[in-house]
């Protein structure tokens, strides 16, 4: 049996922020007498994840998904609550835990702006206790891996955002850590480089059984590497589950479109009970529920001669949306 | 590379107060109400901006900007103080300012060739022993300060306050020694003494009590290093993460 990895049960975390006033008087007013306020930004969440998971959290701006994960890692201390990563409390920040994970956040650098990416690399390896032998070794796999060779003796200023991100990953990858925290890990790359990304985040996960958490405002980030989202609304998770059964939930019909032989067969087929969304001449749009497709098609295909047949997807980010906007999903 | 050369130069002659200073004293003769030759002052001098070249610290604005921006977040994770990163930094610069500081003080010794003289190799090495243990307290000061960004964001302005009696009771503008001597006492149980004075003492051939110096540095080292570990872990309880 897969055992759990990560554990966290009634995690809460506030903030105190202080707020100001616009204008010269709010500015006196905000030295003399600043007005604190604490924030609970997440709320008594409680989840499990287990070894070799990809999930994902999803959430719209300021929902808390990257709080969850800063508190995963070990970077922020919870107000309420425990959270046990791989057996540790993140915030103890354990050299051995600290060795098992890695955090990387899109746009935040690790790496040495004015000197080559294999400088950095070099640096981490002796961060992490490898030997320059071990080091060149996962240097050259995970190089391979992601595509990069000569942007290794480059400097990393010159480097594109692309290359500096494979850079990124390959620095913070070097102690082959078996729980990743990505936080946008795609965000600002170009359609190829997400792509590349992902078909290497696959690859990493399927090699060494990593645990991934990821959140991310791209749903092809989602849809491709997570069999399991987290979605949270307002600090709070509104759905903990599979993503075909939320996608299933969230959009229970699909649209499907008919080329018929003849207008006659499709005003038959319109008259024929199905729900038709609209018809255009011999072109008919009908609505079928997930659970009778294969059925329906079947009595259509049988009954009518159509010449051509589509089936439409509702677009993924629409029915995602409709879950960041939501307080709670059962399913 | 031309502009990375040009301010490692800078680098080096921005530390050039205590030449000023010298400038100021013999100027001004004010050496003779205190009993040191313009021979001894000099040499003083030059080593006081000598100390300053490899002790000077600036960890509490480096801190401060990657707290601020989020840079500090991937350092926290790993199992390695941030600071340690900090640290490497400035003795790696220290080292790139060497050639720098050698050819400022050929140059001083050309205008000033009565102020030549080599110290003996057991000195030499005390006061690098010496010089090391200042940057020491220093690295440790301004660490302590740069943790309070935890707390206040602004740290650097604490730090500006610090910089005022670092500037007068460290050396870098008067030696200790000219200070009237009820103040002296008291100037000598805080760690500023032994930032610039003691050292520059030591490596110019001034008379100066060696072991006592050496014990109150390494005194300062043990008590500020318990304070830093302290703060440092009440601090990133703190920590939010900001900037990412």
């Amino acid at each position: 049996m897969v055992q759990n990895i990560i554990n966290v049960k009634n995690l809460s975390k506030s903030f105190d922020i202080s707020s100001k006033e616009p204008g010269f008087k709010g500015t006196i007013k905000h030295f003399f007498r600043r007005q604190t306020k604490s924030l609970k930004v997440i709320k008594d969440i409680s989840f499990e994840i287990k070894e070799g998971e990809i999930v994902g959290f999803l959430g719209a701006n300021g929902a808390g998904k990257t709080t969850i994960l800063k508190m995963l890692c070990g970077l922020i201390y919870p107000s309420e609550g425990s959270i046990l990563v791989s057996g540790y409390l993140p915030f103890r920040r354990k050299e051995n835990f600290l060795k098992n994970i890695t955090l990387i956040m899109g746009q935040k650098q690790q790496l040495i702006w004015d000197l080559p990416p294999i400088e950095s690399f070099y640096l981490n390896a002796s961060i992490y206790d490898l030997d320059k032998f071990e080091a060149k070794k996962r240097i050259k796999k995970l190089s391979e891996m992601l595509e990069i060779d000569e942007e290794l003796f480059i400097p990393v200023r010159k480097l594109s955002l692309g290359q500096r991100m494979k850079s990124e990953l390959l620095a913070a990858l070097i102690h082959e850590p078996n729980i990743l925290f990505l936080d946008e890990p795609t965000l600002g790359l170009d359609i190829n480089a997400q792509r590349n990304l992902r078909k290497f985040l696959q690859r990493y996960n399927k090699e060494t059984n990593a645990t991934i958490c990821l959140t991310s405002h791209y749903m092809k980030d989602i849809t491709s590497l997570c069999k399991r989202v987290i979605c949270v609304h307002e600090g709070r998770i509104s759905y903990n589950g599979k993503l075909d059964l939320l996608l299933k939930k969230l959009s229970p019909v699909k649209e499907i479109l008919i080329v018929c032989r003849t207008e006659e067969d499709a005003i038959k087929l319109e008259n024929s009970g199905f729900s038709v969304k609209n018809k255009i001449k011999n072109e008919i749009t009908i609505k079928i529920e997930n659970h009778s497709i294969t059925s329906s098609l079947k009595t259509i295909l049988n009954n009518f001669d159509i010449e051509d047949l589509f089936i439409n997807e509702p677009p993924i980010d629409e029915v995602i949306g409709k879950v960041l906007i939501k307080k709670n999903y059962d399913i | 590379m031309l502009e990375y050369r040009v301010e490692i130069a800078l680098w080096a002659i921005s530390g050039i107060i205590p030449f000023f200073m010298l400038n100021i004293w013999t100027n001004n003769n004010l050496n003779e109400s205190i009993n040191i030759s313009d021979v001894s002052l000099s040499r003083y001098f030059l080593c006081a901006f000598f100390v300053r070249q490899f002790s000077v610290v600036w960890v509490v604005f480096s801190f401060e900007e990657d707290s601020l921006m989020g840079k500090v977040s991937p350092y926290l994770i790993q199992p390695l103080n941030p600071f340690f990163r900090y640290f490497a930094q400035h003795l790696a610069e220290q080292i790139t300012r060497f050639p720098f500081a050698l050819i400022i003080a050929f140059f001083f010794f050309i205008f000033n060739p009565e102020s030549i003289w080599i110290p003996n190799l057991g000195i030499l090495l005390l006061s690098i022993v010496s010089t090391f243990l200042s940057f020491l307290i220093q690295f440790l000061i301004q660490s302590i300060v740069a943790c309070l960004c935890f707390w206040t964001e602004k740290a650097s302005s604490i730090e500006r306050l610090l910089f005022i009696p670092t500037l007068f009771l460290s050396g870098l503008l008067a030696p200790v020694v000219s200070f009237p001597a009820y103040v002296k006492s008291w100037i000598y149980l805080t760690p500023f003494p032994y930032l610039i004075d003691f050292p520059a003492n030591l490596l110019s051939g001034n008379e100066t009590n060696i072991s006592g110096g050496l014990t109150m540095q390494i005194l300062w080292i043990f008590l500020l290093f318990p304070l830093f570990k302290k703060i440092w872990t009440e601090g990133t309880k703190k920590y939010t993460a900001m900037g990412s």
